[in-house]
């Protein structure tokens, strides 16, 4: 972790127009949670559908897009990153402070408010609160690896990003049994079933295997970003 | 220290932006000279360690630059492009700079850069409102943070106003007079010409000539000529000029008169006696070869 980077990274991600959308996410959660609170529908199975399919399906990997891709994609647009990389510092280590940046925000901007939001719908009934917050964290920091690691790569990030989203996440995670257990938005979900004592909530993933491939990804995607921005290369206009 | 390429090539895909170069840069100021497009960018990137060679070895002091992040404590560069932390000021740029290099009094270091590229008034300003030339010397200020002994400089002097591309010019020839190795590119040969003591030109990819700036200088000035003239009487001035040996040819068209002079610095000191001897009033002197292409090409036929 290098402070002066993880400094200027923070300012450039909460600077931009991204805080807003940071912020539009967790607030619409946070409003529908009052909203089914105020209506009197606040029962755990609405909670847990609440979650699932917005807090972990929908918001979780779009938060994990706008900081992943965020905290290193627009430097490396405009070529600014070049004066994080003449320095004396290995890339790896540089790509390691980025993705700290980008998983801090994921527990700030998305495991925080899902807590908050669950707390406000049920209490701490049946542990569901803390299991969804727990599965927002581990989610957001694999979503964060992931696409930072695709904001290294490519220059359509954003795009590549929303598509895997939506289409992978989404539709193929939902209705493809076999491909369940190689989506992210599963793993958390498995991770907050597994913290959580309620029996409306259930997974068909295993904590071990769920477990395993959160730390996996995450380690494997930072590495591969890492060794990706050692061959950083300018291309010049020419 | 010394920059050491060996047959290096670099190529994207079919194109071949830089062919079998080899060159070593050492202490003092080397120009890389060359129009656009001739690869220059491609060259500098490889000994900043931004672009590894297809073929060839880049080397600093005999240690690989390509994927070697320490190469970073002897070498500053100053990119191109003019992106910056728009949101940061002048001063926490350069400090932050001073900190990545982890120096041990980097408050002390940046004071000392800004003062160096006078931009101590600016200093507390967002670097988005400064103008093309106070960023250009921000940028100069914490490439020079770490008083590294290696300077690359990008197209350095683009977008400077006249007064501001003086002072880094002077800057420049300091540093290399100090014992600084220190590598600018440019298009333009009188930039070239005024800071340099060596230099490097780079045609299409390929090392066209290397040496004194005096020699290059005088290759390219020594080259046949051509202008176009227009007078208020082309027959009569023709008349004249023919009769000194300086002018290699001239001919008479319906647009005026066109000479082609083959020694450049008598024609110039020439024309405009012989022109009022004769009686003859100038309207229109224009060169018609003065592109830099044209200028390049001569010296690669001579030199190839």
């Amino acid at each position: 972790m290098n402070g002066v980077i993880a400094a200027i990274s923070y300012r450039a991600l909460l600077g931009r127009r991204r805080i807003w959308l940071l912020i539009l996410l967790p607030l619409v959660l946070l409003g529908l949670a009052i909203l089914l609170r105020a209506l009197g529908v606040a029962s755990e199975t609405t909670t847990i559908t609440l979650m699932e399919k917005f807090a972990l399906g929908t918001m979780l990997p779009l938060l994990g897009l706008i900081a992943g891709t965020g905290v290193i994609a627009p430097e490396i647009d405009d070529g600014t990153v070049v004066h994080l990389l003449a320095k004396p510092i290995s890339r790896p280590a540089i790509a390691r402070t980025k993705f700290l940046v980008a998983a801090s925000m994921l527990a700030l901007f998305a495991a925080v408010p899902t807590f908050v939001a669950t707390y406000l719908l049920v209490d701490l009934e049946s542990g569901i609160a803390y299991g969804f917050a727990l599965g927002a964290l581990a989610g957001g920091v694999a979503y964060a690896a992931v696409f930072m690691l695709l904001g290294v790569l490519t220059r359509h990030a954003v795009t590549i990003g929303i598509a895997y989203a939506l289409l992978w996440e989404g539709l193929v995670g939902n209705f493809v049994p076999g491909a369940r257990k190689f989506s992210i938005q599963q793993w958390a979900q498995t991770v907050a079933d597994q913290v959580s004592t309620s029996p409306f909530l259930s997974a068909d993933i295993t904590i071990g295997f769920a477990a395993t491939a959160l730390v996996l990804v995450t380690v494997v995607t930072v590495v591969a970003a890492g060794r990706r921005l050692r061959s950083f290369s300018l291309t010049g206009d020419e | 220290m010394n920059i050491e390429l060996t047959q290096v090539s670099r190529w994207y895909g079919n194109v071949v932006a830089v062919n079998d170069v080899t060159m070593t840069i050492g202490p003092g100021v080397t120009g890389l000279l060359g129009p656009n497009g001739a690869g220059k960018s491609t060259l500098l990137h490889m000994m900043a360690g931004f672009l590894a060679p297809s073929s060839g070895t880049v080397t600093l002091d005999g240690a690989a630059i390509w994927h070697n992040h320490e190469i970073y404590r002897s070498i500053g560069l100053v990119p191109e492009r003019e992106a910056l932390y728009g949101f940061l000021t002048g001063w926490q740029f350069v400090l932050s700079s001073a900190r990545l290099h982890r120096l041990p009094n980097p408050d002390e270091a940046a004071r000392k850069a800004l003062a160096t590229v006078e931009m101590e008034p600016a200093k507390d300003r967002r670097i988005d409102t400064y103008s093309k030339g106070m960023r250009q010397r921000i940028k100069v200020a914490a490439a020079l943070v770490h008083d590294p002994r290696v300077l690359l400089l990008d197209e350095p002097f683009n977008g400077m106003d006249p007064r501001q591309r003086m002072h880094l010019m002077d800057l420049v020839a300091a540093m290399g007079a100090a014992g600084k190795t220190i590598l600018f590119s440019s298009h333009i040969l009188e930039e070239v010409e005024r800071v340099a003591q060596h230099i490097e030109v780079l045609v299409a990819g390929r090392h066209a000539a290397s040496g004194d700036f005096r020699e290059i200088r005088r290759r390219m000035t020594d080259r046949p000529h051509v202008f176009r003239i227009r007078s208020s009487d082309d027959r009569r001035l023709a008349a004249a000029l023919i009769a000194d040996a300086s002018s290699g040819s001239v001919s008479l068209g319906e647009t005026g008169l066109e000479v082609r002079a083959v020694d450049f610095r008598r024609f110039t000191w020439l024309l405009p006696r012989v022109a009022k001897d004769a009686g003859v009033r100038l309207w229109q002197i224009s060169p018609a070869d003065e592109d830099l292409e044209s200028v390049f090409s001569y010296l690669i036929n001579r030199s190839g």
